[in-house]
């Protein structure tokens, strides 16, 4: 029963880490119908920029406020890298690209190359080799400390969708982004702070990670991104509440696996799970059929 | 798209390349052959090196390289090798197999070298072997312990021991020396390397009579090891075998101190030989014990030597690495002194004749499956610094 327990709760941190990433996935979705696969790149950068901005505001000997610090940093330096990956691989698609027949493959293909794109530049920038995180909070305490700031980031998120201005102009995008533009919403803006909000989220999530692996290298974010990827599908991409429930679900599942001797199959059952939850319901578990017009 | 005249161009380059293989053909020669005339006429003795030069792996092509340097001047200066001295050719595989393939390739046809020296990883010294192999030229890979590396042929030779005596020494190490029973066993279930140990251990483990209480594997991209060390903790063994790389090995000693397992409970093998470890989980890792090679103050005098030279010419501490391309290269020469004739097979002949080699990394002897019958060391982790703790004797575990 104890086993149980210690796994669910390294399973809910585990979750609300992956569910933060697959949140900027359901975003970017939600509003653009595109699958930023250059997500899981910009969750790598935010480690290495968290990494520095640790070390630069006095790393171990200053745990608290190097760790706050190092998070902004990463959260500031993925926010802007991800407005720089929109407008420079998906912004000049969307003005050139009405018209054409392929205008949901092309940006799919430019997300692909970002995504090579950015993971070689850091193994020439930082090289292959591993680098190790501070162990900024008593290891103990990680996974609590990584559940408690997953909930309070995406309650933040949450209330910036609900509650603020441009939380009502995301949603309105997300529903008919011409009929947004015709209401007089500056749509290429709200979509940068789309990118923005998203990536700020893998930045958190990406330093959280880290404090809980210690170890930073470029490729890291293919195991993370795929999670969260599926996280999204199966909470019903598109949909934010969705995307947490996903992230939580594939958590939890991936800890009990590892209960059993059969722990080889994590990714397998997850997948299954992500099958069996389209073949019923298409949408995935939280996500509702837009009325698609002709 | 091609031009007539671009065609014709084509065809005609085509067959001067075939007529001057054939030419090549007619003569009859072998590499070997090539090898051993151009050995005469030269002024030195050409050898070749591949290693990872650049690449992800530089750091242990970088290290092999200044060891083997090391090793071929003090050679030189003391009148080389049957009055001629030794000259080393180095290519760069860029950490990849099949262009540790094409630098083979180019270092017998185009140098005409009498022997090889390469590589670290098992999967280079393997497609420079095959072809090592198939030209008849002698090649010793100084680091590569995967078993399957000499398996494929006569040619291919190694300066260190196998994986599966790794393992072996592993489980001796726990059951007789530290006179522990019940052993938890945690490895990578989708890497060659960490579950090929893990196999041999198992076996070694029953053999001896000791009684693996949990076993848990996990896939080498996992990061999160804190469920799997819940597991093993509560079989309650009294150590835990874990066979694995150090990019795994320090996050499951943070998480494993979190859970209250302490990192000397922990027995590992020579992928833990990293200084990254020390780095990220020194403190952890206080008290925990590995298989190695060579450890830097290992108390042999050949070590100790070679530590000093090292530190002097280059004024940092060799790796387990440097140490075995510093032996791998040494051991050429010794052959090539004993070879009846300066060609190939002689050389060949002579490495598999080895026996009882004086080497930095303890006193080597070259078995009939070309693999080499050395002591196996265990290193401890203490005070951030990997020492020495004692050797096993591999002839035990053959009995």
């Amino acid at each position: 029963m104890e086993k149980i327990v210690n796994a669910l709760i390294t399973g809910l941190a585990q979750g609300s880490m992956i569910a933060l990433v697959a949140l900027g996935y359901t975003m970017v979705y939600g509003i653009l119908k595109l699958i930023n696969f250059a997500h899981s790149e910009i969750f790598m950068m935010g480690a290495f920029a968290g990494l520095f901005g640790i070390a630069a505001f006095g790393g171990n000997s200053a745990p608290l406020f190097a760790g706050v610090a190092g998070t902004l940093c990463a959260m500031a330096f993925a926010g802007v890298l991800g407005v720089v990956v929109e407008k420079v691989a998906y912004a000049p698609l969307r003005s050139r690209g009405r018209g054409l027949a392929n205008t949901r493959i092309t940006p799919l293909v430019t997300a692909l190359g970002m995504s090579v794109l950015l993971q070689n530049l850091a193994q020439l920038l930082f090289t292959a080799r591993y680098r190790g995180y501070p162990q900024l909070l008593p290891i103990e305490h990680t996974r609590q400390v990584i559940f408690v700031t997953s909930i309070l980031v995406m309650i933040g998120l949450e209330l910036l969708v609900r509650r603020t201005w441009t939380g009502k102009a995301m949603r309105a995008l997300s529903v008919n982004v011409e009929a947004a533009r015709l209401m007089g919403v500056r749509t290429s803006r709200i979509i940068a702070l789309t990118f923005l909000t998203g990536s700020m989220l893998a930045a958190v999530g990406a330093v959280l990670y880290c404090l809980d692996q210690s170890q930073v290298y470029p490729t890291m974010g293919v195991v993370i991104g795929n999670r969260a990827f599926v996280a999204a599908v199966i909470g019903g991409i598109g949909n934010i509440t969705g995307a947490m429930l996903g992230g939580m679900l594939i958590g939890i599942i991936g800890e009990m696996t590892k209960l059993t001797p059969y722990s080889g199959l994590q990714d397998v059952l997850v997948f299954a799970v992500l099958i069996g939850v389209l073949l019923v319901k298409p949408t995935g578990l939280l996500g509702t059929t837009g009325t698609e017009k002709v | 798209m091609l031009g007539r005249r671009g065609l014709v161009k084509m065809i005609a380059g085509a067959l001067a390349l075939s007529a001057m293989t054939l030419g090549c053909d007619k003569k009859g020669e072998t590499p070997a052959d090539n090898a051993a005339q151009h050995a005469k006429d030269d002024a030195e003795w050409k050898v070749g090196a591949y290693f990872s030069l650049s690449g992800e792996e530089t750091a242990f092509g970088v290290d092999s390289k200044e060891a083997i340097d090391l090793a071929i001047d003090e050679i030189n200066k003391a009148g080389g090798v049957k009055g001629k001295p030794i000259h080393v050719l180095y290519e760069d595989n860029k950490s990849k197999p099949e262009e540790a393939t094409n630098k083979v390739l180019q270092l017998i046809d185009r140098d005409h070298v009498l022997a090889l020296l390469g590589e670290v990883a098992s999967s280079r010294s393997r497609a420079g072997g095959i072809v090592a192999n198939k030209k008849k030229v002698p090649m010793i890979t100084p680091s590569s312990t995967n078993p399957d590396v000499t398996k494929v042929g006569p040619f291919v030779f190694r300066a260190c021991f196998t994986d599966d005596v790794q393992g072996q020494m592993g489980a001796q190490f726990i059951v007789n020396t530290l006179g522990k029973k019940k052993v938890g066993l945690f490895f990578a279930s989708d890497d060659l390397y960490s579950s090929g140990l893990a196999k041999e251990f198992r076996e070694e483990v029953k053999r001896l009579g000791g009684e693996i209480v949990m076993e848990k594997s996990f896939l080498k991209k996992e990061t999160n090891f804190t469920t799997y060390i819940n597991e093993l903790k509560s079989a309650n063994p009294e150590m835990i075998y874990a066979p694995i790389y150090y990019t795994s090995m320090a996050p499951v000693a943070r998480q494993a101190k979190a859970a209250g397992v302490p990192g000397s409970m922990f027995v590992g093998s020579d992928g833990w030989d990293a200084n990254e470890l020390l780095r990220d989980a020194a403190e952890e890792l206080d008290g925990a014990y590995f298989t190695n090679h060579y450890a830097p103050d290992v108390p042999w005098p050949n070590s100790q030597a070679f530590v000093k030279k090292y530190k002097d010419r280059y004024n940092r501490t060799p790796s387990s690495i440097a140490a075995q391309a510093y032996d791998a290269a040494r051991l050429l020469a010794d052959a090539m002194g004993r070879a009846k004739e300066m060609t190939p097979d002689d050389i060949r002949a002579a490495i598999q004749d080895t026996k009882g080699f004086q080497g930095a990394t303890g006193v080597i002897s070259i078995d009939a499956e070309r693999n080499a019958n050395k002591p196996v060391v265990i290193v401890r982790i203490k005070d951030k610094q990997f020492t020495y703790y004692a050797t096993v004797n591999d002839k035990a575990a053959k009995q």
